[in-house]
């Protein structure tokens, strides 16, 4: 049995969920239409999840599991891990999927320290079907792709690079019954208390309405050298934005950082001056319709995804473009 | 306070990965190694908090001897003693195996916090500085921007996606995994390089039977998702080709 744990906030599933599902239909050969394959079951937790199983249960799987407990609400490790661990324990899954979120990465690591099972994360792909499926994970900042399989039995925790397969892939049709599970939490053993979630500043440039970004990364070497990536960017009509580590060192500003901790774009041109391509910076850009990398290390993962590639310095490209976009 | 930072040697970013003949594993006597970056982001915040609670800054760091020179480096930027879990092993363990030999080598120093990076830039689990706050029997929490102490309380900035934040209070002893970019590195001074060769590292030694979680059976050069078409010629030439392209097959500009 493969069981998929949703992410839901205040009643409003997490999207990546339906990505989760999809991969257990791969994995369980739904997908493949393969006779005999692992039922799968959904697990919603939280306080109050509203709708969020009625949801669920129009794909196609055998059953939804409600399990609902005020200590769920605000989401804690300690909680989540707790009621996780009971619903495994209860269900005995071969696999356990869940989308690779901030969330998951916080508390998936503790329930596999407390089951002394496998966790795999970050998966995007998996070969093969039931027991015996390997799975892809980036290694190496994505330079490498790894295909790993779970040790020492039952179950093997699993976690789906978000973007990795397609919401929209997951079957659909099922009628899954919806049935409410108990978990017993013990609220003095929940260590963390946390406050509202808050965002820092009102973003002042919304960079998912931008036709064009030009964005900068560790290639552009000093703070001095921005000014060239703007120069490209007003040649280009485009937004200035950057990967993570630009914006750590206060290069420019964190409203203008694209990727998983910044604002997610889909332009109609993308051009990366610089930027290897870690994948918490991919999963923020790949959805744009034109890609180009501009980059001197021809094995930078971001040419993985560019449609248009230039290997070569970026000092003697940048201004060779700007002086073809100024003629005329 | 007593402070552990939990380090991790891994291959620098300019690193071009060549394989072993078995594609399990990367080939070793190729790499240059560098200290993980976010583990470098936790030691800074380590001297910083030691800066303004007194205590010390112990650096914990399992791998093979040649971990050394980011022990040695961390040390010359300012923590006071290491603990080095030593084993040829642990080059290529799994998050479990190097949480269970850290905690082994840990446990009995009663670290009032401790910190690691978010996840390392080599295997890259994102999971050996949560198990191992499990293994010795402390709250965790992760992806953290912000540590403030007052009167023994813990407070933290965690980051969510898309640009939110949240706070969260743990009593201590407690483990953080710190993200990149919550402060400002420093490097190590001359005087800092030479005071380093005059502190301890103690040695601790691998504790048996620790079982691998996962086995990695085949590792290569991702397959791409798309056809990207490599633009070459002189950077003029690229330019134009690249503005020519852009123009009339993406429609782009």
């Amino acid at each position: 049995m493969i069981l998929v744990i949703a992410e839901q906030r205040e009643g409003k599933l997490n999207r990546a969920t339906w990505e989760s599902v999809a991969a257990a239909q791969q994995l369980a050969g739904t997908a493949q239409q393969l006779a005999g394959g692992m039922p799968i079951t959904i697990a919603v937790l939280g306080a109050g999840t509203g709708d969020v199983a009625q949801e669920l249960a129009s794909a196609a799987v055998s059953e939804v599991l409600v399990a609902e407990h005020p200590a769920l609400d605000p989401y804690t490790p300690d909680a989540y891990a707790a009621a996780c661990r009971a619903l495994i324990e209860s269900t005995s899954p071969t696999f356990v999927l869940l989308p690779h979120t901030y969330q998951t990465r916080d508390f998936a690591p503790l329930l596999a320290a407390r089951l002394r099972k496998p966790l795999i994360t970050d998966v995007t792909g998996i070969v093969g079907t039931g027991a015996d499926a390997t799975f892809t994970r980036p290694m190496f900042q994505g330079k490498l792709a790894a295909q790993v399989k779970p040790q020492g039995g039952p179950p093997a925790l699993v976690t789906m690079q978000i973007g990795a397969l397609r919401a929209d892939a997951a079957l659909k049709g099922g009628s899954a019954a919806v049935r409410k599970v108990d978990v017993q939490i013990d609220s003095s053993s929940i260590r963390q208390k946390p406050e509202a979630p808050f965002r820092e500043a009102k973003q002042a440039v919304d960079l998912a309405q931008a036709e064009r970004i030009v964005a900068v990364g560790r290639g552009i070497k000093s703070q001095d050298n921005i000014s060239l990536a703007e120069k490209l960017a007003k040649a280009m009509d485009a937004e200035v934005a950057a990967s993570r580590p630009i914006c750590d060192n206060g290069w420019l500003p964190m409203e203008r950082q694209i990727g998983s901790s910044g604002q997610t774009v889909a332009p109609k041109l993308y051009v990366a001056l610089g930027i290897s391509g870690a994948i918490q910076h991919l999963v923020g850009m790949k959805g744009a319709r034109t890609i180009v990398a501009i980059n001197k290390d021809a094995e930078a993962p971001i040419f993985e995804v560019a449609d248009y590639g230039i290997v070569g310095d970026l000092f003697e490209i940048a201004p060779a473009l700007i002086a073809e976009l100024e003629k005329k | 306070m007593k402070i552990a930072v939990c380090i991790k040697q891994v291959p620098t970013r300019e690193w071009q990965p060549r394989l072993n003949d078995q594609k399990t594993w990367i080939r070793e006597q190729d790499v240059s190694y560098e200290m993980n970056e976010p583990d470098a982001y936790a030691l800074e915040e380590a001297l910083r908090l030691r800066e303004k609670h007194s205590g010390e800054v112990v650096v914990c760091s399992a791998g093979p001897a040649r971990v050394q020179t980011v022990i040695r480096e961390a040390l010359a930027r300012g923590a006071d003693r290491a603990i080095h879990v030593q084993d040829d092993s642990l080059g290529a363990a799994d998050a479990f195996v190097l949480a269970d030999a850290l905690a082994a080598a840990m446990k009995d120093e009663t670290f009032d916090l401790v910190l690691t990076g978010l996840q390392s830039d080599d295997q890259g689990h994102g999971q050996t500085g949560v198990i191992l706050a499990e293994r010795l029997g402390i709250p965790s929490s992760t992806i953290i921007m912000d540590v403030q102490i007052e009167n023994n309380a813990l407070r933290v900035k965690r980051e969510l996606e898309g640009g939110w934040f949240q706070w969260i209070a743990m009593p201590l002893p407690a483990l953080l995994t710190i993200q990149s970019g919550i402060n400002q590195l420093r490097y190590a001074t001359l005087k800092g390089i030479m005071a380093a060769k005059k502190k301890e590292i103690r040695k601790a030694s691998l504790p048996d039977g620790l079982q691998p979680s996962q086995q990695i059976v085949g590792l290569a050069v991702p397959t791409r998702s798309k056809q990207t078409q490599m633009i070459t010629g002189s950077p003029a030439d690229a330019a134009k080709e690249l503005v020519r392209r852009l123009r009339e097959e993406a429609r782009a500009l």
